[in-house]
């Protein structure tokens, strides 16, 4: 059995173990992906049903009819409109001030030579091992105290000004030569690969940011979507279409920035590897 | 711009070494002031409050009790008294110790294996890969609300999952995050599913780093697939393995989203975690002091596997 592997291989004479093992090679990999996907498909499909049919016997992939009056339903039932303004507002925000202040504080690490520069460094990075969940209430106290709660500017702060993004960008400044950086001859592509990779990583990050929007956000205004599904979950509970309904709706988002612009997701971890 | 510096005296400051510092310190500014104020100063704040006792009134009301509230949260008495097993079995710290911990060491262990068998599988010629890439990273994106409260429903009495156990044989008809014993394989699961294609990234960027002439030697050598994989590709590996698993057991030992959504440390104390179990004596029981006392607990031990994965990185760095 002698066949042409397409691509950057060249001819592969193949044995029948060796198509076997390619067989079960996709076998596992198609496994795992409806084992991954799985979640969403069903997710859908619940959304799309009656109550009653949702834990139906057996189980019904394709609903029946679809109920695509359960997506508007839940405009009148929950407040998600503003969920998502709220959301949208402190995503940007966040993502636009902790962009270009920690270029800015990087940059000065990385390339200039000042007094008490190796101390300021020692700070952000011993912070950097700290989890946040052991200063959350020291930092609630502080924003309670500064009439920050059940702002939005809670999270903003919260969230702007991490130590880990002074660290990603100087890491990246420092692998520039200096002579490079003079002559202004850096690859632009580069660049902006860097900031690419930190935006959306801040934008996805206070997106999907759970803990800290429960803690700080009470009032319904000022909710951001995690929080609000939440508050939708625990008031109706037992309307499972329906939570499953905003939950699509609030995937929808991010799904799409990530589907555009999954290169840059995948390059920022295989290269920094790292994670706030 | 490149003006040379050295020739002037060292110790006196020019005014052009001042201006230095200046703009240094006006790039920094932005982003330092907001670091000190909201990260900084909390870091410090909190080392102070696990010594003294405080609801969170008037910041007269505070009352310094020194470690007190370390003895508290260990029931120290009692587990002199009844010896440790009483502290994993009653104390609440204990529990969550015990939870967080078994957690840990079943979830890092299974995504580090799924992890790997991802990226060699997607390391071959495989059609589609980017395809298969983009649908096992996808959870990782995924906000943890929704599809926690779906992997909850999956899970429930009559879900999908019990069908699937049924029509495999076996039987399960309880809901999963209801019952003490699977509640925790629960948060297990999901977590593994959401975590695998995260790592597979990362070993897959680390795959491309091994020198394909290793397989050809081994291959002369007469090893067959199996022994390469365990001769050649796993040590490769290590590094990557070492970096990999401290980053996910320090993640581990912060786990709260999944639990607060999934069981909210249920039933009974089945799933009670440290950031939990910080969680509740702060913002519902407003025990500032024990909760503090809880939240040093956590940071000693993130702390002591982030010193191992920086003295590891400088030992394979210099290599």
């Amino acid at each position: 059995m002698t066949q042409m592997v397409q691509g950057r291989h060249t001819v592969i004479r193949r044995s029948p173990a060796s198509v076997a093992l390619k067989a079960l090679l996709y076998a596992v990999l198609i496994a795992l992906a409806l084992f991954t996907l799985i979640p969403f498909v069903w997710m859908i499909s619940a959304s799309l049903k009656l109550d009653r049919e949702v834990f139906s016997y057996p189980i019904r992939w394709i609903p029946e009819t679809f109920h695509w009056e359960n997506y508007r339903l839940i405009w009148s039932k929950v407040p998600l409109v503003t969920y998502f303004k709220n959301t949208a507002t402190i995503a940007l925000l966040v993502t636009f001030i902790q962009t270009l202040t920690s270029s800015f504080a990087a940059y000065a690490f990385a390339k200039l030579q000042f007094r008490g520069r190796n101390t300021l460094f020692i700070c952000y990075v011993a912070t950097i091992a700290v989890p946040w969940q052991t200063y959350m209430l020291p930092q609630f106290i502080l924003m309670r105290a500064m009439g920050l709660y059940d702002t939005l500017w809670a999270i903003v702060v919260l969230q702007s000004f991490s130590a880990f993004g002074v660290f990603l960008m100087r890491q990246f400044y420092q692998g520039i030569p200096t002579e490079l950086c003079e002559a202004a001859r850096i690859d632009g592509l580069s660049e902006y690969g860097i900031w690419a990779r930190l935006v959306i990583f801040t934008f996805v990050g206070t997106w999907n940011d759970y803990m800290g929007p429960m803690i700080y956000l009470t009032r319904d205004v000022n909710k951001t979507v995690q929080v609000g599904l939440r508050r939708f979950i625990q008031e109706n509970s037992s309307d499972y279409h329906l939570i499953m309904a905003v939950s699509v709706c609030s995937l929808l988002p991010v799904s799409v920035v990530f589907l555009a612009l999954q290169k840059y997701f995948i390059q920022g971890i295989a290269t920094t590897g790292l994670k706030g | 711009m490149a003006k040379s510096t050295t020739r002037e005296p060292r110790r006196a400051v020019s005014s052009y070494e001042r201006r230095k510092t200046l703009i240094a310190y006006s790039f920094l500014a932005p982003n330092f002031i907001g670091f000190a104020i909201f990260t900084l100063l909390p870091v410090l704040f909190s080392i102070f409050l696990s010594f003294v006792k405080w609801k969170g009134g008037a910041f007269s009301t505070m009352e310094w009790v020194g470690l007190n509230n370390y003895a508290e949260i260990f029931k120290v008495t009692k587990v002199a008294e009844k010896g440790l097993g009483y502290l994993f079995t009653k104390v609440d710290l204990g529990i969550a110790l015990k939870n967080t911990l078994f957690y840990t060491l079943v979830t890092v262990p299974m995504t580090l294996v799924c992890a790997i068998a991802l990226a060699l599988a997607l390391n071959r010629a495989v059609r589609g890969a980017i395809g298969f890439r983009t649908v096992f990273f996808f959870p990782y994106v995924a906000s943890m609300v929704a599809i926690c409260v779906c992997w909850r429903f999956m899970m429930m009495k009559n879900g999908p999952i019990n069908q699937l156990i049924m029509a495999m044989g076996g039987s399960f008809n309880k809901s999963w995050t209801a019952d003490s014993t699977m509640a925790i394989w629960s948060i297990i699961l999901v977590s593994v599913w959401r975590n695998m294609g995260y790592y597979m990234v990362i070993y897959l960027a680390a795959l491309q780093g091994v020198p394909a002439d290793l397989y050809e030697a081994a291959t002369m050598d007469g090893a067959n697939k199996w022994q390469q994989f365990t001769h050649v590709t796993l040590p490769q590996l290590r590094p990557t393995t070492f970096f990999a698993s401290t980053m996910m057991i320090i993640s581990c030992f912060k786990i709260y989203d999944v639990v607060a959504i999934m069981t909210e440390g249920g039933p009974g104390r089945s799933t009670k975690m440290l950031v939990t179990y910080i969680y509740d004596e702060a913002f519902s029981n407003f025990n500032y002091g024990i909760a503090s006392a809880i939240a040093m607990v956590l940071l000693v031990i993130v702390l002591v596997f982030t010193l191992a994965q920086f003295s590891m990185e400088d030992k394979y760095a210099n290599r």
